[in-house]
This record gives C-alpha cells, sequence and structure tokens, in this order.
C-alpha cells in the first residue's frame, strides 16, 4: 500500500499550527531532549498541559518518548515527519515563472546585442 | 491529492528552439539567466552546478536526458530538505517549434514522492540512512 504522505503532512501541519505546540517543538529543536517538568519550567503553561501537547506531538511522530535520569520520560524531537511536510512546502514556494520570465529576458537581450547574432540569422 | 507532484508551465519564446537550448544547456546561458554562474557536462550523467551569488546558494544537478534541441532533463535536490535527503525533482524543459518561436514547457516532478523507507523512518523512529533507495527513484524516473 503507498504511504499516505498527505496524512503525515496534514498532522504536521495540525501540530504546527497551536502556538503552545509550536514552543515545545522549537524549545526541543534548540534546547534538546526535555521532560514534561522541564518544558513546563521554560513554557508559561502548566505541566498538564505541556503533558498533553506532548501526546498529541507523539501521535503524530514529532517526538519520541525515552527514557531519562531518575525514569523521568524524556521527549526527544523527531524531524522524519516535518521533512515530509518540508516537501509539500517546496512545491508550493518553487517559482519557475520568475526564470522562465527572466529567460525571456535573456533572449531578447541577446537578440539584440550584436555578438550574439549569428550571421545567419535574421535580425528582429 | 490536495498537493502538487508535479509543476507544469507553457510558454512561447519569440526565438528559435536552437537558441532556447543554448540557452538551456550551456554554462553561459544558465549563467546568466537562472544562477550567476554554472557548469555543465551535456551528457546523461552528467553533472552540472549553478550557484546563486546573492543567497550563497549552490544547487547540483545530473543531467538525465539531453535530445538536442528537443529536451533536455536533470535532477536536482529538493530545495529545503537537508544535504542528506536523497530525494530529488525531475525538471525536463521540452522545445517545440512553434511558427519561427519556440513552446517551451517545463515540468518538475517528485515533489510528493515518499520512498517505503522514509515512511517507517516518519512512524517508527528508524535512524538508518536510506541512501539505497535512489535505486527506486531511478525506477520512477524511468516510468515518469
Amino acid at each position: 500500500m503507498p504511504p499516505d504522505v498527505e496524512a503525515i503532512a496534514e498532522q504536521v501541519f495540525v501540530a504546527l499550527a497551536d502556538p503552545t505546540r509550536r514552543a515545545i517543538l522549537a524549545t526541543l529543536a534548540s534546547a534538546g531532549p526535555a521532560t514534561a517538568t522541564d518544558l513546563a519550567g521554560r513554557l508559561p503553561i502548566t505541566r498538564q498541559a505541556v503533558a498533553k501537547h506532548l501526546a498529541l506531538l507523539a501521535e503524530a511522530g514529532l517526538v519520541t518518548a525515552e527514557p531519562g535520569e531518575r525514569r523521568r520520560v524524556r521527549y526527544r524531537l523527531h524531524s522524519a515527519p516535518m521533512q515530509v511536510a518540508q516537501q509539500f512546502l517546496a512545491a508550493l514556494a518553487r517559482d519557475w515563472d520568475g526564470p522562465l520570465g527572466a529567460l525571456k529576458d535573456h533572449l531578447d537581450r541577446s537578440a539584440h546585442g550584436p555578438a550574439a547574432t549569428p550571421p545567419h540569422e535574421t535580425p528582429r | 491529492m490536495a498537493f502538487p507532484d508535479r509543476i507544469e508551465r507553457t510558454v512561447e519564446i519569440a526565438h528559435p528552439p536552437a537558441k532556447v537550448w543554448a540557452a538551456l544547456t550551456t554554462a553561459e546561458g544558465l549563467g546568466t539567466w537562472f544562477g550567476n554562474e554554472a557548469t555543465i557536462d551535456l551528457r546523461p550523467g552528467g553533472a552540472a552546478r549553478m550557484r546563486w551569488n546573492e543567497e550563497g546558494f549552490t544547487a547540483h544537478m545530473r543531467v538525465e536526458r539531453v535530445e538536442e534541441p528537443t529536451v533536455f532533463g536533470f535532477t536536482w535536490h529538493i530545495f529545503g530538505l537537508p544535504e542528506d535527503d536523497p530525494r530529488r525533482t525531475y525538471v525536463e524543459f521540452t522545445l517545440e517549434p512553434a511558427g519561427a518561436g519556440t513552446r517551451l514547457t517545463v515540468t518538475e516532478s517528485g515533489f510528493a514522492q515518499l520512498p517505503e523507507d522514509l515512511y517507517r523512518k516518519a512512524y517508527d523512529g528508524n535512524t538508518e540512512g536510506w541512501a539505497k533507495e535512489l535505486g527506486e527513484l531511478a525506477d520512477y524516473l524511468d516510468a515518469a
């Protein structure tokens, strides 16, 4: 069965739509793996709220739980689903109109330049 | 599919295919209208490189199809993905004579590709590399 890239990307975009979850992901990205308690200490939200968001992020495959010190669960950013979402953004961000316009301009300019007009061609 | 796998544009150009071909397939042409600087080994499997000075960005391409003066195709890295990500999109220019000018079509495809391994990686936290999947990309390109 072909993997459902759109379902993976959608979970990523849903996860990123919430500012608290973005803050959790940003913290894990910049400061590395952390427990729910660590995150609650760094962000203006309760530990319970952090735990709820971490559950959603784990469901989306964006964080993985691993054993930490004193049997505390640590959460680590998992970037693979992010890379799936990124390829969709790449398609939306791809600009061919700009380069094709530049190609037309380039050919028009070189047609008017003396050096670029081969002798066998009719000048425009 | 809400997201595009393929992007396609067609433009009419008031210059004959031979001139458009030269602009697309020579270092001088590519380095003028597309990037700021380019090199190209124009044969299937040949390497090409384009540099954008302002962005400080270099694209590495692999030439795939050379059928002068009608088809020029290459693959390149998907912009925005990590450097070690082996996925590439396929860009193909086709040139058709249109009166005294050229109808130029560019298609870029492969944005929605997802090899089986990445699917596993996305869910299992499998951290193994999967560069071997490039073979699948080659099959995909042959079938396209």
